[in-house]
């Protein structure tokens, strides 16, 4: 499908889907609320077959925290990135979409450990790299720590 | 006197848990396996990563972006060209440049020479793995060359640097041509003992066949890609879906299986050697003049947000940046192969005999440092 008819069909679907500033990926911006939604929609349309989520990642912007949902066809090969912003920086949640795809709940537990977003009904929700006992998130922009230099 | 816990429900299922690694010759690096067993059956797998996470994400964001290419030749250190190339192509995306075709000849001709040397050494160390021993010596001297040629051309034989936003580093040396067409003619004639050694091998095909049956839905599902997750007839090639470089001048087969044994897995990175060495061939003779390396004044992305993806020899690596404008990334995610294709070990090897654990994770071919980046 084209940009145009996914664009389309989405805003059929969730009339709430803003479009968003990535240029090179169909992006659309939606509420924490409704991601598992347009999620599920997108995977399970024939039309669409996002069967493939090959990226799921979180960054620190100046609006919130933006969780990226990168997800594509094995059949069709169209890709669609869905960003939900977190503007409470205190107590990030979302829900999981580990039951719709199983690479998200490790994607997820990296998310979770690096800049402590709560994904909502996950299996198993735990740090992955850093130890159990390590205090704060460093991938947020005000994480401070003892040993890195300030430039 | 402290007491002892002992857990019950554990001692009437019979089952017990040991730890492979963190410091293990199987798991090819500092990775540990929570593996619960009954008897000799594997139960579940739990894989603890983290040992080796050096924030390479979080240190780029310090770097700009010709210092924070240094650090992707550590992440999965038999592909560094191609994980140079992957920012190299994002950066140079962001700042719609082209570079020459000379310049992306060159980069893919080292890009499947990795592959080659990557196979190479997984092919010795999977053979090791299995207990033949004979694989590592011949895989290894058949390496050397490459690395030989690497060196002559790009400086060092490990982690180059040598693909950077703008172009190369250098120009190739003018030995380059004749010595890549030495190792093809070369390599052609020891392919065929490697399958001599080990494929037709009656104990190796007992071994891997049947054993750690992956299906093409859940490859999909866990994201597990390269030759992992083509074994199971998942075509995720992105050299074929989203070609870059000189990729799209070539012709070459993506290689698959429908069958995603062990067997299958193996037999994707044999045959994918040969796809590589004809890709080289079609490339060598005809690399066109230009220049190495765009004028550029500052090497800075503009506002955004940038997604770029490569094939790795291990599968689809993603490089996604987002911009404030500056000389450096906001933030810098690296999609690593490896990532993904671990964490489907508990499903493959569940219900499997020990020893073939061993023989289910070589042929997923994970490299530590790319899975805790």
């Amino acid at each position: 499908m084209s940009r145009e008819d996914i664009t389309e069909l989405v805003a059929r679907q969730l009339p709430e889907a803003k479009p968003g500033p990535c240029k090179q990926l169909l992006e659309f911006i939606v509420d924490a609320g409704h991601i598992r939604m347009l999620a599920d929609y997108l995977k399970q349309n024939p039309l669409t077959k996002m069967d493939y989520l090959f990226c799921l990642t979180a960054a620190d912007r100046k609006d919130g925290l933006n969780v990226l949902y990168f997800m594509t066809s094995s059949v069709y090969h169209h890709s669609v990135l869905i960003r939900v912003i977190l503007a409470d920086k205190a107590h990030p949640v979302v829900p999981t979409v580990s039951d719709l795809w199983k690479a998200a709940e490790f994607y997820e537990r990296e998310v979770f450990d690096l800049f402590g977003i709560h994904f909502e009904n996950h299996p198993d929700l735990r740090r992955i790299f850093l130890s159990d006992d390590w205090v704060g998130f460093p991938l947020r922009k005000d994480y401070k720590d003892t040993f890195t230099l300030e430039r | 006197m402290k007491e002892i816990l002992v857990d019950i429900d554990l001692k009437e299922k019979e089952e017990y848990i040991i730890n492979i690694g963190p410091q293990h010759p199987s798991t090819h690096g500092v990775l540990r396996l929570e593996t619960c067993l009954q008897g000799e059956e594997v139960k579940y797998i739990i894989p603890h990563c983290g040992y080796i996470h050096r924030g390479i994400e979080k240190m780029s964001e310090k770097l700009t972006y010709p210092q924070l290419l240094h650090l992707t030749d550590r992440m999965d250190y038999l592909s560094a060209h191609i994980n140079n190339e992957a920012v190299a192509l994002c950066v140079e995306n962001a700042m719609e440049v082209q570079v020459s075709e000379r310049v992306k000849y060159i980069r893919t001709i080292l890009a499947e020479l990795s592959r080659v040397a990557s196979h190479q050494l997984w092919w010795a160390a999977f053979g090791m793995d299995l207990g033949a021993l004979t694989t590592f010596f011949y895989g290894l001297r058949d390496r050397e060359k490459i690395l030989d040629i690497f060196e002559e051309s790009t400086g060092s034989r490990l982690i180059q640097s040598f693909i950077t936003p703008g172009g190369l580093m250098s120009d190739i040396h003018p030995n380059f041509q004749k010595r890549v067409k030495d190792f093809i003619k070369y390599f052609r004639t020891k392919l065929p003992e490697y399958d001599d050694l080990l494929t037709g091998n009656v104990i190796f095909r007992e071994r891997t066949q049947g054993i750690g049956i992956l299906s093409k839905e859940d490859a999909i599902d866990y994201g597990v890609t390269g030759p992992s997750g083509r074994g199971s007839g998942f075509h995720c090639d992105i050299r074929k879906i989203a070609p870059y470089s000189a990729y799209p001048l070539v012709e070459f087969n993506e290689i698959t299986f429908a069958e995603g044994d062990t067997y299958h897995r193996y037999l994707v990175r044999m045959k994918e050697m040969w796809e590589s060495l004809n890709i080289i061939e079609q490339l060598i003779d005809n690399i066109p003049q230009g220049e190495i390396m765009l004028n550029l004044k500052a090497i800075k992305a503009p506002k955004g947000d940038y997604y770029q993806r490569v094939e790795t020899a291990r599968g689809e690596l993603g490089v996604y940046i987002v911009s404030d404008g500056g000389p450096s990334p906001a933030r810098i995610k690296y999609r690593s192969p490896n990532f993904s294709n671990l964490f489907v070990l508990n499903k493959i090897s569940a219900g499997h005999k020990i020893a073939d654990l061993v023989a289910i994770s070589g042929s997923l071919d994970l490299v530590i440092p790319d899975i805790d980046r």
